[in-house]
Formats: structure tokens, C-alpha cells, sequence
């Protein structure tokens, strides 16, 4: 089962991963050690792949750093779940291929340390036998995940979705 | 250049969008566009090279239109870090990208600088604060590394486009406000989301110099926008060649419209940890400070070290309080020098960094220690952004900065003239 891990509202790009331990400082291979090394000093070590993270509003602000959300891909975190995203973390999380969901609701309902199961191709998270639905990504993102990835389908049509 | 399009009713944002897609857009459509510059810093670099090379078979569709600036840790702070630079010069070199080197100064500075980013043009950058095109009504906006190397290889992006939300600047500015007052107070007024995927327009801004209308457009990112546009004016239309159909048009659909009124506003900080959380220096006077910091994209000019000189000329930095200035530039460092500031603020006791980024992200030259407290002209004071995590950082403008130095708390300039 999987853990969830509760943030509040306007968790910044600084916040998940301080600008200081960017891989181009302390290294490809050491820097997702240090993702919210000043806001959950304990989240690194004790997160397992498979965690899904919970946010509030405006999810991600600030920096257009892909390494803050690289880092959290690192540490095999499955998805977050948030009320608003930033639109340039938002870019970034969908180019990496981590599902974003939007939702009002499920980050009031899931509290911190929950277990939980979930099928994000449905867009389904079950805690017990509560089952909470998540809307589908936009259209176009679909295409893009459809092949992978933007980057799979780029390299697969030579455009963009939408592209003619 | 002009345009058979019918534009009528479009935002500055929808028309740029528009000529370029050669079909009329609004807000809400997706659209794939050719980009006319993008911008790599150091910091990112590894990302972008890797995704080139191994992801998209190498090929970089327009060289010329990439520029790349060593900025973000320079000089080299330690290994790692020079082992990037390193690479992304050799990459630089090979693939016949323009380099901006270490001491250049700050990406946005120099794009502006090198003429870069012009009116009408879609400039996207590795960076958040590529909003700060808009200055010179450039579509600039920041994106992530992958999004990043796939605009270089295929010279291309897409993008949503937005909304636009209009901010009318009304009345007379009192002495002692400054452009990054007014942009704090668009972030105050707007919130660290109001302005998300949206363009903010600023009107109201005929008299702001291409200095000010830098700051006002960097902060634009702080309240979540896209974009940041000022409408063409002043020295800009001298300056550049502004498209014909870059205008405004007063019955274009704006989804938001906010009013200020400058003759109400006063000298602003944004107490950590929140750069949405603007109050009056008033009401933080006297709060001691270790650190000064004036520099960063958002007020690392010459005009702002003209404030600053101002303020500090013939007098003394307190003695418990350092006084840290990094220019934008090297073309801002040579003006200081030949016209005397340099000087002046190192006689005041002033320290100086080399052109860049410096401590805004923590990484280098006069990060804090905990229990800190730092006064900085940059555009964030999010917790640990500038070094410890219980150090506080205020966000304010140059005179302010300059008038904290001097009496090492908070303070407000006694006298201060307005670029
Ligand atoms: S000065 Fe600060 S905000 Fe500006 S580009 Fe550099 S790190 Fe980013």
C-alpha cells in the first residue's frame, strides 16, 4: 500500500527541492536526497516508490527548475494530487510523466500517513473501501501520455499533438 | 511588419500569438508556434544537452536562435558545478550556440542587453523569470528543461493562450516609490496565483524607463502569469522596431481588470516567506538586518545602483551590517565605473560580486546563516532560498535596500529621487 504524504497550500519550487541541491551543485546521483529538505526534513529517507503526494493550492510555485520534480521521480513517487498547480511545474510534471491530478475534494479527504491504492490510468484512489475519483488530464496531455511521454510522441510524429 | 489579420478585440498576448500562428487566436486555444530565441542558463544545462542528444537524435533545428548564459553560479563554486559549465561551453562551441561566459551577467539582463528579445518577438527561457521580456513586449515566458530542449531542437513550442488580466497604473507616483513597489504591489493585489496562466498587461506606464518596465514584467511570474506585457511606449518605440499591429486595442477582452492608484501607494517589503506578502517598510522599521543584498534580475541595474549611490555617497554601511551589490551586468559594471558609483559605494563600504545571479539562489557569494536577516532586491524570499532555511529574507527596492545599509534596520531613505 501506498503512503500519503499531505502538503498545505503554496508549496514552492525551493520547498521541494532548495535551489542549493540542485544536481548541478551536489551531483546527478546524490540530489533527490534532498527534496524537501527544509519543509519535511524526514520525507527523503522514509519515502517509499509508490507514494503519492497531496497538495493545496498553487502547487509548485516559483522556479521552472525540472530537477524539483525530477528528484521527487527519483524517489519513485507515483503521483500528486493537488487544488491548483503552477503552470510551469505543471509542464514539468506532465514532460516527466508524472501524473498531475487536479481536485478539490481528495486533498481535503486523504489526511498524512493514509494508506491507500489507486489505478491512475481511471483515475481511481481507494482508502479502505472509499473509493475517490480523479478528472482526466486535458485532452492534449492525453495524446502526449497516449505515447509515453511530449518527448515520446515528439520523436514519434515529429510534432506536436494537435500539430497538422 | 504589418498584419491581414483582423486583430480587433485581441490582448497584447493574443496578438503576438495570432501573427505568429498566421490565424486569429484567442485565450484558451492551444497553439504550436516558432520561437524566435531561446534562452539556457548553466544550472539546467546537463538536463537540456542530455535530452537533445539522447532523446532527440541530436538535432538543433535553429543554432543561431539559442542563446546560452553562464549565470546562475558564476564563477564556479565547486566541482560539480564547473564540470556543467564546462560541458555547456564545449556544447555551446561545438554546436555554434551564442555563449555569454561567466562575468556576462544575468540571462535577462543580457538577452535585453544583446537585443534578444524585441517587441513582438516569443522569447521562452530556462527560467522563470523570462517574464521580464515583456519590458520590451516580447512573449517571454519560462519553461523546464525538457520543454526547453525540445524548443531547441525543433525550434517550436506549444502553449495554452492565455488570458490576459490589465493593470492600469493611475495617477501621480510619489517620490520614493519605486517600479518594484508597484510590482510588489501587483503581486499583493493579484496573489502569488491570481495572475496564474494568464498574461498581465501593465498600462499606465508611458513614463517607466526600460529599466523599471524590466522590473515590473520580472515580477509578473510572482502572481503566476505567463506572461508580462507593457504596451510599446517611451524609449522602447526609439529604440526597437515595434510591428505595426502591436498595439492596444480599449476593447480587448481582458479577464481582469485592476486599477492602482500610485498616488496611494508607499515603499513596500514582502516579508518572508511569501513574496505575496507585501506590507509597508513602516511597519517594519527599525527590524535589524545583517545583509544587504542589491542585484538579481529584478533591480541589479544602473539606475538602481544610481538610487543606491544616492542614498550612500560620502557616508558608512553600518558596522554591523554587509553591504552586498551584484550588477546585472558587466555593461552595468562598466557604467558604474566610468561614472563614478562604483566609487561612491565602495567608499561607502559596499562589497561587490561578480555579474550573475549570485546569493538569490543560496548557491554562492553571501548565502545566510540561520537566524539571519537579509533586505534584497531580488523577486523571492521563499524559506531557505537564500541559504539557511531560518534565515529571513525582505524583499525590497533599491532605496530601501540602500537606507537599511546605511542604518543597518530597516529603514526608509530619507530623500530619494525616482529613476
Ligand atoms: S537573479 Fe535570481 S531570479 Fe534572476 S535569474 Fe538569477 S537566480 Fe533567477
Amino acid at each position: 500500500m501506498a503512503r500519503v504524504w499531505k502538503f498545505g497550500d503554496a508549496v514552492n519550487t525551493d520547498d521541494i527541492l532548495p535551489g542549493k541541491y540542485a544536481p548541478f551543485m551536489v551531483g546527478e546521483d546524490k540530489f533527490q536526497r534532498y527534496a524537501f529538505a527544509h519543509l519535511q526534513p524526514e520525507f527523503a529517507a522514509n519515502v517509499q516508490p509508490g507514494d503519492i503526494l497531496i497538495g493545496g493550492r498553487n502547487w509548485g510555485l516559483g522556479s521552472s527548475r525540472e530537477y524539483a520534480p525530477r528528484a521527487l521521480k527519483k524517489l519513485g513517487v507515483a503521483a500528486i494530487v493537488a487544488k491548483s498547480f503552477a503552470r510551469i511545474h505543471y509542464r514539468n510534471l506532465v514532460n516527466l510523466g508524472i501524473p498531475a491530478f487536479l481536485s478539490d475534494t481528495v486533498p481535503e479527504l486523504l489526511t498524512d500517513g493514509d494508506k491507500v491504492t489507486y489505478d491512475f490510468i481511471s483515475g481511481r484512489i481507494w482508502r479502505g473501501d472509499e473509493e475517490y475519483k480523479l478528472p482526466p488530464p486535458p485532452e492534449f496531455l492525453q495524446a502526449a501520455l497516449a505515447e509515453g511521454s511530449i518527448l515520446d510522441y515528439y520523436r514519434k510524429h515529429g510534432r506536436f499533438p494537435g500539430e497538422s | 511588419m504589418s498584419s491581414k489579420l483582423d486583430l480587433a478585440g485581441l490582448t497584447l498576448a493574443e496578438r503576438i500569438l495570432s501573427v505568429r500562428a498566421a490565424k486569429r487566436v484567442t485565450k484558451g486555444e492551444l497553439v504550436v508556434l516558432d520561437i524566435d530565441q531561446v534562452m539556457v542558463v548553466d544550472s539546467i544545462a546537463a538536463d537540456v544537452i542530455r535530452i537533445i542528444e539522447e532523446d532527440l537524435d541530436g538535432v538543433i533545428r535553429h543554432p543561431e536562435r539559442v542563446a546560452v548564459v553562464v549565470d546562475h553560479v558564476a564563477p564556479a563554486a565547486n566541482v560539480e558545478v564547473a564540470t556543467t559549465q564546462k560541458q555547456l561551453r564545449d556544447y555551446a562551441r561545438a554546436r555554434a550556440l551564442k555563449l555569454f561566459d561567466v562575468g556576462r551577467g544575468i540571462c535577462h539582463q543580457v538577452l535585453i542587453e544583446e537585443g534578444l528579445a524585441r517587441p513582438g518577438w516569443i522569447v521562452l527561457g530556462s527560467d522563470s523569470h523570462s517574464t521580464t521580456y515583456g519590458a520590451v513586449c516580447a512573449f517571454g515566458t519560462g519553461m523546464g528543461a525538457t520543454d526547453i530542449a525540445l524548443a531547441v531542437a525543433s525550434g517550436r513550442t506549444w502553449l495554452k493562450v492565455p488570458e490576459t488580466v490589465r493593470v492600469n497604473l493611475r495617477g501621480e507616483r510619489p517620490i520614493g516609490v519605486a517600479a518594484k513597489d508597484i510590482a510588489l504591489e501587483v503581486v499583493r493585489r493579484l496573489t502569488a496565483e491570481g495572475a496564474s496562466y494568464a498574461s498581465i498587461e501593465y498600462h499606465g506606464t508611458e513614463a517607466f524607463s526600460r529599466s523599471e518596465r524590466m522590473t515590473l514584467a520580472n515580477l509578473a511570474v510572482e502572481a503566476g502569469a505567463k506572461v508580462g506585457l507593457v504596451p510599446p511606449s517611451g524609449g522602447v518605440l526609439e529604440e526597437y522596431d515595434v510591428p505595426d499591429w502591436l498595439t492596444v486595442d480599449p476593447e480587448a477582452d481582458y479577464s481582469k481588470v485592476l486599477d492602482i492608484d500610485l498616488a496611494g501607494l508607499q515603499p513596500v517589503v514582502s516579508v518572508p516567506f511569501f513574496v505575496d506578502n507585501v506590507q509597508p517598510v513602516k511597519e517594519h522599521l527599525g527590524t535589524p538586518v545583517d545583509q544587504v543584498f542589491i542585484g538579481t534580475c529584478t533591480n541589479g541595474r544602473l539606475d538602481d545602483l544610481h538610487i543606491a549611490a544616492d542614498i550612500l555617497r560620502g557616508k558608512r554601511v553600518a558596522d554591523h551590517t554587509r553591504l552586498l551589490i551584484i550588477p546585472a551586468s558587466s555593461q552595468v559594471l562598466e557604467d558604474a565605473v566610468s561614472d563614478g558609483t562604483f566609487a561612491s559605494l565602495l567608499a561607502a563600504g559596499a562589497t561587490f560580486g561578480t555579474p550573475g545571479c549570485g546569493p538569490c539562489m543560496g548557491r554562492h557569494l553571501g548565502v545566510l546563516a540561520p537566524g539571519e536577516v537579509c533586505v534584497s532586491t531580488s523577486n523571492r524570499n521563499f524559506m531557505g532560498r537564500m541559504g539557511s532555511p531560518e534565515a529571513r529574507v525582505f524583499l525590497a527596492s533599491p532605496a530601501v535596500a540602500a537606507a537599511t545599509a546605511l542604518s543597518g534596520v530597516l529603514s526608509l531613505p530619507e530623500v530619494v529621487k525616482n529613476a
